[in-house]
């Protein structure tokens, strides 16, 4: 077979389905792409991340699908005698066994474990593990792990968690201070608020997932929070 | 044949002109918006001259009744209706026999790109509602969906587009529209994977000979290239600026 090989694209390009991305069979396709034949090609709209030979693309839009290790923000949604259900933003439920939840033995005849979590509580988790057909799990078992106590939840777009955070968590930083609110922000697209000036902080987060794809986003959020102060 | 029946006009094509003006091979005006609707997770609006279609796709997301998920794929579910309004006479809304049969070929054709794998034991649901009809809404509400799917970022690997063709007064013609539709002889859909070369979707409407049928395809997938180069870039225009710098 003819092997002109070559990479079509650059690091951090935006692709729609269906574009090629790279030809020849050095380059293989990683998240978000697919082979055809000789081509390697996107299969969601996003950007291409490159690694070794390795063609990837970070989609823009989409459900959160959890990974292994990401940091999330869930609801409890139904107690089980040893475990939790999680509703985490996606089509998945998680499930959080009692042993990944509490420290210590609980004698589950005994006890009742809704006095650990209750139906309704919000818990910050880590993604412990997810099999072939999608079943999660979670784990406490993380030193940012912690109930959230009281606060607001809002959702934005997963794929704009980023933007949320801003580089080396400079966003975040920027809310936190000009509004004194704790923020939480889970890899899943939701964001926990706790604090006296929480509305301002919202209207923040409602800014960021409106406009977090035009210039200068750092300077409208630090004005749109002097203003509010 | 257009001058047997009640109504119709003398002649559907006059000095090789068409009756709104076009050329055989030209399309009517073509509008596409992406990200139309805010609940859902995707959505397009597309339009051909005065067939208005709008998609929006829910999911992927739970399938329920639990019992009928399938542990391997998401289940598509595709539902084409024609808004009351969208016709001349009232059409009755809810499901019908046409609207079925649409409902069913869209998704097939469909299937041939959505990597239902990625989203095992969940459903995607994909609206597609004709707000305003005037000929080709399956062919419409066909490059909605493919739009809507890619702004949900469901995983495809290609976008489907589609687009009409037909013959009237002895003439072949793309994009068939309004009276050409109803007292021309031949009404042809068709929908493609552009870059495989494939056809997912073709029904015809009418008599013709393997000489027309020939032509008449060729036009077809000329019409979808130049629909995808559109598309494309209807894409490419809302994600431009999108986040690009910051990283977790």
């Amino acid at each position: 077979m003819e092997q002109n090989a070559a990479l079509l694209v650059k690091e951090r390009q935006l692709v729609v389905p269906g574009e090629v991305l790279a030809r020849g069979l050095e380059w293989l396709p990683s998240a978000g792409c697919y082979r055809a034949n000789n081509e390697v090609r996107a299969k969601q709209l996003g950007l291409v991340r490159l690694k070794e030979r390795f063609v990837g693309v970070v989609p823009l839009a989409g459900v959160y699908v959890p990974r292994p290790g990401d940091g999330i923000i869930g609801v409890v949604n139904d107690i089980q005698s040893t475990f939790w259900i999680v509703n985490i933003n996606s089509p998945y439920d998680s499930i959080l066994q009692l042993g990944e939840a509490v420290g210590e033995y609980v004698d589950t005849t005994k006890t009742d474990i809704s006095v650990y979590y209750d139906i309704g509580d919000i818990v910050y988790a880590k993604v412990l593990a997810v099999s072939r057909s999608k079943s999660v799990q979670l784990t406490m078992n993380d030193y940012r792990a912690k109930k959230l106590a009281g606060g607001r939840l809002m959702h934005i777009t997963p794929s704009k968690v980023p933007r949320m955070i801003g580089r080396e968590g400079s966003m975040i930083e920027l809310i936190k201070n000009k509004t004194g609110c704790q923020i939480v922000v889970g890899q899943n697209g939701v964001v926990w608020l706790k604090g006296e000036k929480e509305a301002l902080a919202a209207k923040a987060v409602l800014t960021i997932e409106a406009e977090a794809h035009i210039e200068g986003l750092t300077d409208r959020i630090t004005k749109l929070l002097e203003e509010g102060v | 044949m257009g001058g047997n029946k009640v109504g119709a006009p003398e002649a559907l094509i006059v000095h090789g002109k068409r009756l709104d003006g076009r050329t055989p091979d030209q399309f009517r005006p073509m509008t596409i918006e992406i990200g139309t609707l805010k609940r859902a997770n995707g959505s397009a609006t597309f339009k051909f001259g005065g067939t208005h279609a709008l998609a929006g796709v829910m999911g992927p997301r739970p399938y329920h009744p639990k019992a009928l998920q399938d542990p391997q794929r998401t289940i598509v579910e595709v539902s084409y209706a024609m808004a009351p309004f969208s016709t001349k006479e009232r059409s009755r809304p809810g499901r019908s026999r046409r609207s079925t049969e649409i409902s069913k070929v869209i998704n097939e054709a469909l299937a041939n790109v959505i990597v239902a794998e990625d989203y095992p034991r969940t459903g995607t649901e994909l609206f597609l509602v004709i707000l305003e009809a005037d000929a080709s809404t399956r062919c419409a509400a066909i490059n909605a969906a493919s739009l809507a799917l890619a702004d949900a970022g469901v995983p495809i690997k290609d976008l489907v587009i589609s687009c009409s063709v037909g013959r009237a007064d002895g003439t072949l013609l793309l994009d068939v529209a309004g009276l050409e539709d109803n007292y021309g002889d031949v009404d042809m859909a068709v929908a493609t994977i552009a870059k495989d070369d494939k056809i997912v979707l073709l029904q015809v409407d009418g008599i013709i000979t393997k000489q027309e049928f020939m032509t008449l395809l060729e036009m077809a997938k000329s019409g979808c290239a130049q629909i995808y180069d559109k598309a494309k870039a209807k894409l490419y225009e809302k994600y431009a600026a999108a986040p690009s710098e910051e990283v977790i």
